[in-house]
């Protein structure tokens, strides 16, 4: 094993252990209280877990996409909204700007997002615009020495307590993506509650009015917002969300499987009827296969192949549906008490769902992979 | 193989419509006729950095710049002189 990959494996098992210790524990209790302690964001800072997938030049962990795959399912087993703020952060923000950023702008945010002294946010959703994220309608102008920012965005994971967005707007023909501070004069945030799932995400929305942006704030290339930066942004959200999946259904499995040991009808344990079993059997293969497709869609981002993207989709395609149908299952073998918080799977069924929508629903999923399977198994 | 060559048979092998249904020149744009989606704007970029070993400065991505055959074609060449 070379002295990196052990001191990668480290970080994960630290990962672990601190998810156990810190995280799992009180994940119902932040869902009820529908919010993420200001001391968990800290000490996960402190522990550079804010900056897992930043280059260690840039003050990060500098996990390679298999390691943050696995990261993003520690985190996300031991708590769905916590591995949202990941996703956001990390995977949609802090990718995009290493991917798209100047170096002036890499050394000005990254730092500062990985050590956590900024949280961010994506701001991409607004009310008309959700799977046709093209069409924003918040808009910019150019006022010569900067550009004037106004619109409204929603569904803003972590809107609340980010200190700067990633903002899509339109000036009419080009989609523009933009870091905005959130203490820039005229930002408003209104908190989005009593959710499905993701209560305790900060999700919120967003209101500019006449919000300056410096020149320097765009991100890439003016009119590049939609083609490179959300692609880029989304895509990495893509391979957060596949491993966010394999977690919740490795969540609902563990439960499942400790229920069924433990819980007698007719005299003995649930685990010797057949049926249970063969709902075990189904959520373990299943879980396995959703991991192999994560497993191997990193490998092929690590090696920067040119079909990682569909790899993802098919990874964040399959993980959110057997994450549906496990935390579904669990709730089964639970019986009654499974639609309760007594139990972790009443959350996990809920939280299942909405991976089936975001970051590209299932059905835009499915549209992607036919094409490209219409494609590539066609015999000319 | 000829330059437009390879990037038009590229093309051809990403389309989201079956070679019977699409036919493009040089110099048609081939997002606004919905024969690629989305996607293909970033493995077009990385194909083009790759098959040419050129690199694209973050300020020339421009999906202009990649519209057409023609336009990817004047890319790369502006690149290698």
């Amino acid at each position: 094993m070379s002295v990196t990959i052990h001191v990668q494996q480290h970080l994960l098992d630290e990962a672990r252990v601190f998810a156990n210790e810190h995280i799992f524990p009180f994940a119902s209790e932040f869902d009820k209280k529908m919010e993420l302690p200001k001391s968990l964001i800290e000490s996960m800072a402190s522990k550079g877990f804010l900056g897992a997938n930043i280059p260690e030049a840039y003050g990060g962990l500098g996990l390679d996409q298999v390691q943050f795959g696995e990261f993003t399912e520690i985190i996300g087993k031991a708590c769905p909204s916590t591995r949202s703020l990941i996703t956001v952060h990390s995977s949609l923000v802090s990718s995009s700007i290493l991917r798209w950023g100047s170096e002036a702008q890499k050394e000005y945010w990254l730092p500062k997002l990985a050590s956590g002294e900024l949280l961010a946010a994506f701001a991409l959703t607004e009310p008309e615009a959700g799977s046709n994220a093209a069409g924003v309608q918040t808009n910019y102008d150019d006022k010569g020495d900067h550009f004037l920012l106004n619109g409204f965005k929603k569904w803003i994971t972590c809107a609340d307590i980010a200190d700067v967005y990633l903002v899509f707007a339109t000036n009419g023909e080009k989609v523009t993506a933009f870091l905005v501070e959130r203490s820039s004069p005229g930002i408003e945030t209104v908190p989005i509650k009593d959710l499905l799932a993701a209560r305790s995400s900060h999700m919120a929305e967003i209101s500019f009015k006449d919000v300056k942006v410096p020149k320097e704030n765009i991100l890439g290339v003016e009119g590049g917002g939609f083609a490179y930066v959300v692609n880029t942004a989304l895509d990495h959200g893509r391979y957060s969300i596949a491993w966010a999946g394999v977690a919740i259904a490795q969540g609902a499995l563990d439960a499942m499987v400790n229920y069924a040991r433990r819980r007698e009808q007719f005299g003995k344990k649930i685990h010797h009827f057949q049926l249970i079993q063969g709902i075990i059997a189904d959520a373990t293969t299943k879980i396995h296969a959703a991991r192999a497709l994560c497993l191997k869609a990193g490998e092929m981002r690590d090696a920067d192949h040119e079909d990682a993207t569909m790899e993802t989709n098919m990874a964040k395609y399959f993980a959110s549906k057997i994450a549906m149908e496990i935390t579904t299952d669990a709730v089964q073998v639970h019986g009654a008490i499974g639609f309760t918080s007594e139990y972790p799977v009443e959350r996990l069924f809920r939280e299942a769902k909405v991976l089936e929508i975001i970051e590209g629903t299932s059905q835009l999923q499915q549209g992607m992979i036919a094409q490209f399977a219409l494609k590539k198994y066609y015999s000319k | 193989m000829e330059l437009n060559q390879k990037i038009r048979s590229y093309i051809e092998d990403n389309l989201v419509v079956f070679e019977d249904e699409a036919e493009f020149t040089d110099d048609d744009n081939i997002f606004k006729m919905g024969f690629v989606n989305s996607l293909f704007a970033m493995k077009l970029l990385n194909f083009v950095e790759k098959e040419f070993d050129i690199t694209v400065e973050n300020d020339e991505i421009d999906i202009k710049n990649f519209s057409s055959v023609s336009k990817i074609v004047q890319l790369v060449e502006s690149k290698r002189n």
